[in-house]
């Protein structure tokens, strides 16, 4: 179990300080898809990357299964078990495919199981793995290999920021049946679809949850077309 | 058969990959005297008259054989200077894995001056690593390469420092004929106080000629280096020079690729980019639960690949 208490993050933007995250309190269970949405600029991306330690927050604590994580490092937050995608991959010159999925599962993987890995996003594996992952590859063939290093790490907590963009719909669907019922998966998302599928969702308006609970509960209240409003920024 | 002590054996593991003196065609040098030299049917080697160094003639028959012509440096205070002269006739295909290893508690090192003539549609991989190791300050290696190239032919260099030079001046020039493919990558890694040249010089003289020049280089402590190439078009073709930089602690690199056309016809360009790592590199590598040590040694490890 993940939880947050009274996470504040704030930056100095031309001089005057700017609220990004506004005193966030919230849990994400176990075995549990929830949908982190709202408008650009609302503090999505920005809440999963204090869970991750990338962001560090001005106030507030984090737990996971208890223990206090607020002060633990990147990398000590990976071992504990939760795993992160980036909305846009971080590409490298000389790493291979293979090279990343062999320090994302801390040991040398044979061809075979590399390939499993990255057959579960739906990429003909082998023509993958001696690549190096650079901006040879296109945005879609990075997007995919990311979610699928995110999945490899065995871990506890699963965060996917965006996961859909810039992937085509047969990975979509593909994406949307590797979230089953027996980790944390948070998924910072835009998509109707995903949203549907979540177990519960998580509204973010201006640095604050607006609504947080049910799926169904949330979708309803948010009304029919919120998410093509989200796109069109209405 | 000759003995190899320990600090040659782990030299010669480390700039050729190799675990004894191979067979085939071999030069191996040691501490300024060429203590083996082995022709083949198809690669001659023979010892210079009037300079040290040797000639090696590459014959129209060699099809993808391998020359190993490795260097070793352990005695103190010698500098070797060595003159090698590579002839590669028509049609031949070879690979020729050179490099130099300095191991030595003061000054010493190497001065290799390499001219290659390779002939027409030819095919040449030229391997070359250098490596210094010891304590103390004052090794040096100042590597020379000339290449001359026919019609047709074509020349992949994969050159490679790959650490504790003290100084090192590496001077490479080139003139190719219609339609030659030279390709180079360099790789450079400097640490300490250590400083390292690179000037490439290409002569784009024939039609559809054709050049790549791709170095890449780490520099940390207070290590400096200076990338300098030029590459000039005089006819219809094609050139371009890449160049990236890691810049670490207070090390230093200065980057000057300059591309001349002499002809309305040449296509030339260069990238140039330094820089420190990039911080969400790291933070990925983190995720992937790399302390940021580690982080740091893959990014560069994969750079220097």
């Amino acid at each position: 179990m993940l939880e947050l208490k009274n996470i504040t993050y704030k930056i100095v933007e031309h001089g005057k300080e700017k609220v990004i995250l506004d005193d966030i309190s919230c849990v994400f269970d176990d075995k549990c898809l929830t949908a982190i949405t709202g408008h650009n600029g609302s503090g999505k991306s920005t809440l999963t990357k204090i869970i991750m330690g990338i962001v560090k927050p001005t106030r507030g604590k984090i737990f996971f299964d208890g223990e206090d994580i607020t002060k633990l490092s990147v990398d000590k937050r990976a071992k504990l078990g939760i795993n992160y995608a980036f909305q846009q991959p971080v590409t490298f010159k000389g790493i291979t495919v293979k090279d990343l999925i062999d320090i994302t599962t801390g040991e040398e993987n044979s061809t075979d199981k590399a390939c499993e890995y990255l057959s579960k996003v739906g990429l003909c594996a082998r023509n993958y793995l001696d690549r190096d992952f650079d901006k040879t590859l296109s945005g879609g063939e990075q997007k995919r290999i990311e979610l699928a290093l995110a999945l490899a790490k065995p871990g506890k907590c699963f965060i996917f920021d965006e996961p859909e963009a810039g992937i085509d719909l047969w990975s979509f669907d593909k994406l949307n049946n590797i979230f089953d019922n027996e980790k944390c998966y948070i998924v910072v998302s835009h998509q109707e679809r995903l949203l549907k599928k979540a177990d519960k969702i998580l509204v973010m308006e201006n640095g604050k949850i607006a609504k947080y609970g049910e799926a169904k509960t949330v979708l309803k209240s948010l009304g029919s077309g919120y998410c093509e409003r989200l796109k069109e920024g209405l | 058969m000759i003995e190899l002590d320990s600090i040659t054996r782990n030299l010669l593991k480390q700039i050729a990959g190799l675990h004894k003196i191979p067979d085939g065609a071999v030069s191996f040098r040691r501490n300024g005297k060429g203590e083996i030299i082995r022709s083949t049917a198809h690669i001659e080697i023979k010892k210079k008259e009037d300079n040290p160094g040797i000639n090696i003639y590459v014959h129209s028959s060699c099809q993808n054989e391998a020359c190993h012509i490795p260097v070793v440096v352990t005695n103190e205070g010698l500098f070797d200077l060595v003159y090698n002269d590579f002839y590669i006739e028509e049609g031949a295909k070879v690979t020729i894995v050179a490099g130099c290893g300095v191991h030595s508690g003061s000054s010493s090192g190497h001065n290799g001056i390499h001219t290659f003539h390779i002939g027409k549609n030819a095919e040449v991989t030229y391997i070359e690593n250098h490596l210094a190791l010891g304590k103390g300050e004052g090794k040096i290696l100042n590597p020379t390469t000339i290449v001359n190239m026919k019609e047709g032919s074509t020349m992949t260099m994969n050159t490679t420092q790959i650490g504790g030079v003290d100084f090192a001046n590496r001077k490479t020039t080139a003139n190719l004929k219609d339609k030659a493919l030279l390709t180079i990558n360099e790789k450079i890694l400097t640490a300490s106080n250590n400083i390292a040249k690179t000037d490439f010089k290409v002569n784009l003289i024939g039609e559809n000629s054709r050049c790549k020049i791709v170095s890449r280089s780490v520099a940390r402590d207070k290590s400096k280096q200076v990338f300098k190439s030029n590459m000039i078009g005089k006819n219809m073709c094609f050139g371009h020079v890449e160049c990236d930089g890691i810049v670490l602690d207070n090390a230093n690199i200065d980057s000057i690729p300059r591309v001349s056309a002499r002809n309305n016809q040449a296509s030339l360009s260069h990238e140039a980019s330094i820089g420190k790592i990039a911080s969400e590199q790291l933070t990925k590598l983190m995720t992937l639960g790399l302390s940021e040590k580690q982080a740091e040694s893959k990014i560069i490890e994969g750079f220097l690949k």
